[in-house]
Parts: structure tokens; C-alpha cells; sequence
């Protein structure tokens, strides 16, 4: 029997994209991306003066992201504050975002990124750069490109893109993987690799290819948004 | 003196001309331009043969020079803008003020407009007051702010509110025509800094609300066009 995926998209089809900007009117910048059921917010603050001062850099300005998974974007309640997992992407997210920033015109300063995940069906972090990509280009901060981010996984020997929930905890066959990507966009630089469960090595270039497709879609997405509001 | 303020900002290149240069919204990263022809300044850069945008703004044409113009993100202090701010701490040698950027600027007391005796400096500029300032230069160690020029100083009464910074420009309006005609029409005095702070004072509290509503109405509507009469047909209602 043909492979079906549980929603009946194809393997390389994306589930339907939502993206604005300036949805944060305090924000400097402010974006919403949503994949489906998660939805992400992105708020930029800044460049504004860095505390505590030891951090301070008087070469360069820094990016400071902040990535939360709000208690009720899940169905069972989770508690709220910082923990482990929000830390990590929290951290792969600035790394993620920082290659394409050019802040050396702002010494000592810290740009503020706050990802909110207000409902949760998977991929919220590749949602959340996503997201946060649209906020900084929209807060005017220089920047070489956007950055485009979207998870790709395995059903049994099926790759498949833009997981949901469901797929993500399906663990028939090879079991369950997830792996999410970043790529600066229209370039072969990727910012975020992560993996979690079983590929072989030869299908990662799979992998690649299927993701590239998505990337596409995703920065035209990105790029519509951005560009309607002054239009 | 505050129809001086203005005057004092005319000096800035205005980025409100309507003229006929080509003019799109881009994002990051986006070609603007190809060819060997064009050079590449703020905000745009080259890559090869083409010319790209660095910055999320308006891509301008002008001859052979592609910019992008800033339409969002916070205030960036650049040298000669007049500012608004409130003045946070009294120093030994001059005042500290919050100019709504990433580091506060700094009014030296050799920078005010008459002689200030150093034990009375709370008795012209006091914690909380606003004034206008030009700023005079940027280093390492901050903002530094002067006073000596036409129309800045200490705005005694009326209130501030903050509107985006990049709408500034669109509220003065080519040659302060826009202010002016608010200030014409409510009878206001009207200060607007380029950090988006704008001070309106008058003795009719009406007046000071219609005038706040129609630089609001500036603010949000930045890129519509005949937008001097939109204001003047908000102003009669």
C-alpha cells in the first residue's frame, strides 16, 4: 500500500503558512509565523543599551533571543518560566539568526528577540526563527538576508516535511526522527542542524532537497508579508 | 521660539520629497539593481553584478546611487537631528538626557545658551524637564548634546508623546509644511524630534487633542498620498 501521511498532504507539501508583520505596536519589530496549528510571535526590541555591563561588547552590538513555549499553547497545561529545552532553543535559535546580522554599527548594545509560541503543534522552533527572521528585517536592522526555517522527519523510510504533532510522536517502523533546518535564504548556508532519532548518512542529501523546495515557499511567504504592509 | 524648532530641523535632508526617483518596498537580501553601472550606498550593498538591500525599506534610484531608506525599526541618532528628551540626572559639568536611543546623551553645561552657575543648574534645567537639543556629536562615550542653535532649548509646559521616528519627517513635512499647517489650524505650539518625540502645548485643552490626533494621523499614514489634504479636511470637521 502507498504511503499516505495522516493529514493527506504529500511528503514535500508544507502545512498552510500564515505570516504578518508589526502584530507587537510596542515592538520595534514584530512578526507572526504560523505552520498550521503552531503559531509563532516574534517581538525585536532594540538596539537599546546592554545590561548587565560585563556583557557589553564594544565591537559589535549583540542579538539576545529569548524563546518561550507559553503555558497554554499545549493541551496539557505546561508550567511556566524558563526550562532546559527553551533555554537550548533559545540558544540555537541566536545562532541560527546571528550569521546574517551585521551589528557592528551599534557597540555596546543588545537587539532583544522574544519568541512566544502561542500554539503548539510541532516545529515551533524552526516557526519561531521563522518568525523572528520577518521581526528583525521589519525592526530595520541590518541584515544580509532573511533566514528561512522549516523541520523535516522520517515516517518509517518515508521522509516528509513539516512534521505535526502526530507525525512527530509516530513510532512505527524506524521510529520517529525530526530534523530541523535553517537556511540563509537564496544561499547554500545553512544556520541550524539539528537531528533527533535515526537517518542513514545517505539520506541526508534527501533530506536537502526536500527542504529546499519548502525554504522556497517559506521566503516567499516571508517576503509577501514584509512587503504588503507598505503597499 | 518654537516656530525656530522647525527651522532648526529644516536644515535635515528631508525624506518626504515626492519627486519622480523610482522608489520600492525591499527585503533583505533582495537584488534591487544589476549591472556594473550602479553604486551601492546606505543600506544597499553589492554582491557580483548585483546591487542588494541590507536592510528591510524603501530602494531608491537616484541616477546611478541606490540607498534604501529606513520605514520602520527604532531611532538611530545621527549627528545635527534635533531631539526631544527629559533630563534623568544633574552632573558636576552638565545634565544627563534621556533621548529615547541606546545610550543617553549628554548636555555638557558649556552647551547651554547663557552662563549657569554650577550651584543653580537645577534652576534651568530641573529632573524631569524636557528639552530640545541638537545633537552635536557621537562617540565611544555617548551622545553629546548642545543647546547653542536657533529654536532649542526647554519646552515649559504642554505634554510629550511618542510617535515612530520614521514618520518624523512626514510630520514636518517639506519645508515644515505639514507642522505648520497643524500649528496654523489648532493654534498649538508644536516641537517634533527626530527620536519621535513631539510636544504640543497650548491653553485649550481641545486644541491640544485635535492637533495630537492629527500628527497621529500622520504617523499611521506615512505612505498615502495627498495626505496634506486629508489633514487639512481632519482638521475642519
Amino acid at each position: 500500500m502507498a504511503f499516505k501521511r495522516i493529514d493527506g498532504r504529500k511528503n514535500s507539501d508544507l502545512r498552510p503558512i500564515t505570516a504578518k508583520i508589526g502584530v507587537i505596536p510596542n515592538a520595534d519589530g514584530s512578526a507572526l509565523f504560523a505552520f498550521g496549528n503552531t503559531i509563532a510571535i516574534a517581538a525585536v526590541y532594540g538596539p537599546r543599551l546592554l545590561h548587565p555591563q560585563h556583557m557589553q561588547d564594544p565591537e559589535t552590538g549583540i542579538l539576545r533571543v529569548n524563546y518561550d513555549l507559553l503555558s497554554f499553547s499545549v493541551n496539557d497545561r505546561k508550567k511556566p518560566g524558563p526550562s532546559r529545552r527553551s533555554q537550548e532553543i533559545s540558544k540555537v535559535t541566536e545562532w541560527a539568526l546571528s550569521p546574517v546580522l551585521d551589528l557592528k554599527e551599534f557597540p555596546n548594545t543588545v537587539i532583544d528577540v522574544q519568541i512566544y509560541i502561542i500554539q503548539a503543534d510541532a516545529g515551533t522552533r524552526t516557526a519561531g526563527i521563522n518568525a523572528a527572521s520577518m521581526a528583525l528585517a521589519h525592526a530595520g536592522i541590518p541584515m544580509r538576508n532573511l533566514v528561512c526555517s522549516v523541520a523535516v522527519g522520517k515516517q518509517d523510510k518515508e521522509i516528509v516535511v513539516d512534521l505535526t504533532k502526530a507525525e512527530e510522536d509516530f513510532d512505527g517502523g524506524e521510529g520517529p526522527t525530526d530534523f530541523p533546518l535553517a537556511k540563509i535564504a537564496n544561499t547554500d548556508q545553512y544556520t541550524l542542524l539539528q537531528l533527533d532519532g535515526k537517518i542513514p548518512a545517505e539520506r541526508v542529501s534527501e533530506v536537502l532537497t526536500i527542504a529546499d523546495q519548502a525554504f522556497a515557499n517559506i521566503y516567499e511567504a516571508q517576503k509577501k508579508a514584509l512587503k504588503e504592509e507598505f503597499s | 521660539m518654537n516656530q525656530q524648532i522647525d527651522e532648526a530641523q529644516e536644515a535635515e535632508p528631508m525624506e518626504t520629497e515626492q519627486s519622480t526617483k523610482k522608489r520600492r518596498v525591499v527585503v533583505p537580501g533582495e537584488v534591487i539593481v544589476s549591472g556594473e553601472d550602479f553604486l551601492p550606498s546606505e543600506g544597499a550593498r553589492r554582491e557580483g553584478q548585483d546591487i542588494l538591500a541590507s536592510r528591510f525599506g524603501l530602494a531608491e534610484e537616484a541616477g546611478r546611487v541606490i540607498k534604501v531608506i529606513p520605514i520602520t525599526g527604532a531611532f538611530i541618532p545621527r549627528r545635527n537631528s534635533v531631539v526631544l528628551g527629559r533630563v534623568t540626572q544633574i552632573t558636576l559639568n552638565g545634565w544627563v538626557i534621556d533621548i529615547d536611543a541606546a545610550s543617553s546623551g549628554f548636555l555638557p553645561i558649556d552647551e547651554s545658551p547663557r552662563f549657569i552657575n554650577k550651584n543653580e543648574m537645577d534652576q534651568f534645567l530641573a529632573i524631569g524637564d524636557v528639552v530640545a537639543a541638537k545633537i552635536w556629536s557621537i562617540n565611544v562615550r555617548g551622545i553629546d548634546l548642545t543647546l547653542k542653535g536657533k529654536g532649542l532649548g526647554k519646552l515649559e509646559g504642554g505634554f510629550i508623546f511618542r510617535v515612530s521616528p520614521n514618520s518624523v519627517p512626514r510630520i514636518i513635512g517639506r519645508e515644515g509644511s505639514m507642522i505648520s499647517l497643524i500649528k496654523e489650524r489648532t493654534g498649538c505650539d508644536i516641537g517634533a524630534g527626530q527620536n519621535g518625540w513631539v510636544w504640543v502645548q497650548s491653553d485649550n485643552l481641545d486644541s491640544q487633542i485635535q492637533a495630537r490626533k492629527a500628527i497621529e494621523f500622520v504617523s499611521e499614514n506615512v505612505h498615502v498620498d495627498g495626505l496634506t489634504e486629508k489633514v487639512e479636511g481632519l482638521l475642519n470637521k
